[in-house]
């Protein structure tokens, strides 16, 4: 329990929402990131630019960040390279298939309560934890 | 301009967001999808500080007004179907998460604080990402730009 930051990670929840509000007030857009992301890949005309920055933005953020608060974006676990490919693999089409991620299913989606996106929550919630289970406890660390 | 501008500071404030709320360290998503001794909840935080803002909002905004402040309409999902897209696409991308300790944003943010590891990620979630939608393709007619997207 020694690593349980409820404070910090509320407050970050908090300005998690607030950029996704804002998305929404201003763009009249859903900030889900994967479907930003994938928006840029097959883009449409005048489509295109607001996803960049944001994502930019949030490029950026890390690159600043990590000189503020180098702990913040560490990586911690161990995890060969082909682990890693197949994890980023996985996200990618997955997220694309199931038009969504954390952000997009799981705080917006909720937050506009849609059925679709209660339902993709429990599912990659559900999913995340038996692999984890697996990894941790089946096969016992490093894969 | 401003479009462009603010949707820059979003996603900076979503940056912060992540690395503030401890979504950009693997080892706390991990730590929260496993129920042991050591078990980490601070995910739960997360999403609860992100939904406290994000629900009221949503519902206020979509009430109230017309359109968005500097866009002509909104852009929001409509589907309420579920289908196997959904339930497939939702679950993989949780062994992937499960696996890598990184989604999406964190993975997107952590590319920019120079982490080999989010790098290895990211590049294969950006190439499958591409070749998904390279796949997956309209052929003859073109979509309309907000189907069928829920985030």
């Amino acid at each position: 329990m020694d690593s349980f930051t409820p404070v910090a990670s509320l407050i970050g929840g908090i300005l998690i929402g607030i950029a996704g509000a804002g998305l929404l007030l201003f763009h009249g857009r859903i900030a889900g990131i994967s479907g930003i992301a994938g928006g840029v890949i097959r883009a449409e005309r005048g489509d295109v630019s607001w996803r960049i920055m944001f994502l930019a933005g949030l490029v950026a953020t890390g690159m600043i960040g990590t000189l503020v608060a180098p702990d913040a974006y560490a990586f911690t676990i161990e995890r060969s390279t082909s682990a890693l490919i197949v994890a980023g693999a996985l996200v990618g089409i997955g997220t694309q298939l199931g038009s969504g991620c954390t952000s997009g299913h799981g705080v917006c989606g909720i937050g506009r309560l849609s059925r679709r996106s209660f339902v993709a929550t429990v599912a990659f919630m559900a999913a995340a934890a038996m692999t984890v289970f697996v990894v941790n406890h089946i096969v016992r660390g490093s894969v | 301009m401003k479009l462009k501008v603010g949707a820059f500071l979003g996603g900076a404030l979503f940056g912060i967001g992540l690395a503030l709320s401890g979504m950009t360290q693997p080892s706390k998503i991990v730590g929260f999808f496993d129920f042991g001794p050591a078990w980490d909840p601070s995910l739960a935080f997360v999403m609860l500080g992100a939904l406290l803002v994000y629900a009221p909002l949503y519902r206020w905004v979509v009430r109230k007004l017309d359109r968005p402040l500097w866009a002509p309409q909104f852009s929001l999902p409509t589907r309420t179907d579920l289908d196997w897209r959904l339930l497939t696409g939702a679950s993989l991308f949780g062994v992937g998460w499960g696996l890598g300790g990184y989604c999406p944003g964190p993975a997107l943010t952590s590319i920019g604080a120079g982490s080999r590891q989010a790098l290895l990620f990211g590049a294969a979630m950006v190439v499958s990402m591409a070749l998904y939608r390279w796949v997956t393709r309209p052929r003859a007619t073109r979509t309309e730009p907000n189907a069928v997207v829920d985030g």
